[in-house]
């Protein structure tokens, strides 16, 4: 991928991080960390990867993007509503009366979104249906299941996996969001996962890793994952900081479930806002 | 009591018995032949939720996942997303409160058209015991929006039932159980989700019944015409839900007192949903037979319903307190 292209996908990275907290501050409520830690990865799957038509929500030729850990919907709203499927006025929805952009999000609701999810571990097992519609009837789109890493402390995570081996999904590409931070703290505290890559190994998948707040490394590593088809389920462990691009909320558990106070949502645009000033001065 | 083409010819005569999941394994193996989009799942348990000749016709559509009932469920959601017509298949059990949360959001909060059918549900289930004898299924699953629920009596009922789950559209429950069941039904009997038959028309007292309960409580019917002078209605509610509310009042408007008869706790299934209309609508005496609030255990199917109380003995028993009651 060339230099601008990467450039570009940066910049829209800011644009989501940027709107994440003004989603979040106007909610008063929701989750702040998750969605700026995956906010790079979301630039890159709906500017660039994903085959999609806002304009055609429901196009059959599209790739599905399935979010599984439903928690982290901020970014999916902004990254949908940054690609036109919805005004961006209405993020100023996000988790009130009569709105589409609900706490977690809602099929029914809102064009774009695949599956309802919030109880986690099922979005994955939806995802692996899809994938099985997709092989039974030959179609060529590829199915994203995006994932948090506390998510796989459920159990039918791991029935999922061991089906979309056992069905030789290989138009399935699982992303974990290897941040290690889940409610009750630190992954690593509260039910460690690791060796997590030999883990899916084990499950007879074709794993990849990488950086997931380096756009090189996401645009990289997804083209190395997309372009592996060996009869095998896929799955990118991205490695993350929650709360990435916010210096007070990086890594740190409390901001996973908390939204900013004015005050802090005014220093977290600031700091963006330098950030993007910066990117706008590194001319590709 | 005018019993007519719609009922079995030999029902008060020793009628062959024939076990409901055997139905459905031939209608889902008719629906695999008339629809390209109907895909088979199972648990482990194909054999016995008899969807082999299925899996035999069709092996490209259909998906042995092994024991991962919860996987199963949301990945039928999955399939029903894609447009395909999922049959997910397993035991009462484990396809209602093993995977409650996987069937209340991947498949009734996403409205996927995914039909949960399942076998060996309640005492009936037998020698296995109180592990695998669901009796809470129909409360769990009408309480989830979107979610409808169907309890065939027969053999001929669940063929029709499982035809009418397929073209309904959104979610269904369809439940079924192990052992061999009297032949109610004709092909002429009329089935339609969500409008319950009328077995037998009486003035006296009004029996509602569905699944397994419904042969006793027309024989109840009988017995208590013959023996006592009292005329009873029996009503076959196969659907609890969408629930037949306007037959029901019809019912108890012209009999002013009811009987209920499940296979279920007594709490939350088909007791609960005549209680909720008729206390709204037209309160009525509800008299009712049903587990008490217990777990059952192993025995043989019908000395597990004479100890639990599923009898036509203890229906014409509550049908004369529903009776007494009115006065």
């Amino acid at each position: 991928m060339d230099k601008k292209k990467i450039h570009e996908l940066k910049l829209k990275a800011n644009t989501l991080r940027q709107d994440v907290i003004t989603t979040l501050l106007a909610a008063g409520a929701g989750h702040t960390g998750g969605p700026l830690g995956m906010a790079d990865v979301f630039s890159a799957l709906y500017f660039h990867f994903v085959k999609h038509d806002p304009k055609k929500p429901h196009w059959d030729g599209r790739d599905r993007v399935v979010l599984s850990n439903g928690h982290i919907c901020a970014i999916l709203y902004c990254a949908l509503a940054e690609s036109g499927y919805l005004p961006k006025e209405e993020l100023k929805t996000f988790r009130k009366i009569n709105s589409r952009l609900q706490g977690h999000p809602n099929r029914s609701d809102l064009p774009g979104v695949e599956t309802s999810a919030g109880s986690l571990g099922q979005g994955i097992c939806v995802a692996v249906g899809m994938a099985l519609a997709g092989k039974l009837d030959k179609k060529p789109h590829t199915v994203y299941a995006l994932m948090g890493d506390g998510e796989l402390n459920e159990g039918a995570c791991w029935e999922a996996f061991l089906n979309a081996h056992k069905f030789k999904l290989d138009n399935l590409l699982v992303m974990v969001d290897r941040n290690d931070i889940q409610i009750d703290g630190f992954g690593h505290d509260v039910l460690p996962l690791d060796p997590l890559p030999d883990k899916f190994k084990a499950f007879g998948f074709d794993v990849f890793e990488g950086n997931g707040n380096d756009m090189e490394q996401v645009v990289k590593t997804t083209e190395k994952a997309l372009k592996t088809k060996n009869g095998k389920p896929r799955v990118i462990l991205w490695r993350t900081t929650m709360g990435k691009g916010v210096d007070f909320m990086e890594n740190l558990p409390k901001w996973h479930g908390i939204p900013p106070t004015q005050e802090q949502a005014d220093e977290a645009l600031k700091q963006l806002r330098a950030q993007r000033t910066k990117l706008e001065a590194e001319k590709p | 009591m005018n019993a007519s083409k719609t009922l079995h010819p030999a029902l008060f005569d020793k009628p062959e018995k024939k076990a409901t999941r055997d139905a459905f394994g031939e209608a889902l193996l008719e629906l695999g032949k008339q629809n390209p989009n109907v895909v088979a799942l199972t648990a482990d348990l194909g054999e016995s939720v008899r969807t082999a000749a299925f899996e035999k016709a069709f092996p490209e559509r259909f998906f042995e996942v092994g024991i991962c009932e919860q996987f199963m469920m949301a990945a039928a959601a999955g399939l029903a997303l894609e447009g395909k017509i999922p049959f997910a298949t397993t035991f009462a059990n484990f396809g209602s409160g093993r995977v409650y949360d996987h069937v209340r959001q991947s498949v009734c909060y996403n409205r996927a058209n995914v039909k949960i059918a399942v076998t060996h549900a309640g005492l009936t289930l037998g020698e296995d015991g109180a592990t695998h004898q669901m009796l809470e299924d129909l409360g769990m699953m009408r309480t989830l929006p979107h979610m409808t629920v169907v309890n065939p009596c027969d053999f001929i009922e669940t063929r029709k039932a499982t035809f009418a789950v397929a073209t309904w559209k959104g979610p269904c429950y369809l439940r079924m159980g192990r052992s061999g069941v009297p032949m109610i039904t004709t092909e002429q009997t009329p089935f339609e989700i969500g409008k319950s038959n009328v077995l037998l028309e009486g003035s006296d007292a009004s029996i509602a019944a569905c699944g397994v309960m419904v042969y006793p409580a027309l024989v109840a019917a009988k017995e208590l015409e013959e023996k006592h002078k009292i005329s009873v209605e029996v009503v076959n509610h196969h659907t609890l839900k969408p629930f037949d509310a306007k037959q029901l009042v019809k019912s108890a408007k012209k009999c002013g007192a009811l009987v209920t008869a499940e296979e279920h706790q007594r709490t939350s299934g088909l007791r609960a949903a005549c209680a909720e209309v008729l206390s709204e609508s037209l309160p009525t005496p509800i008299q009712y037979v049903a587990v008490e609030d217990s777990f059952g255990e192993s025995g043989k199917p019908d000395q597990l319903l004479e100890k639990y109380g599923l009898t036509t003995a203890s229906i014409v028993k509550k049908a004369l307190a529903a009776v007494k009651m009115k006065k």
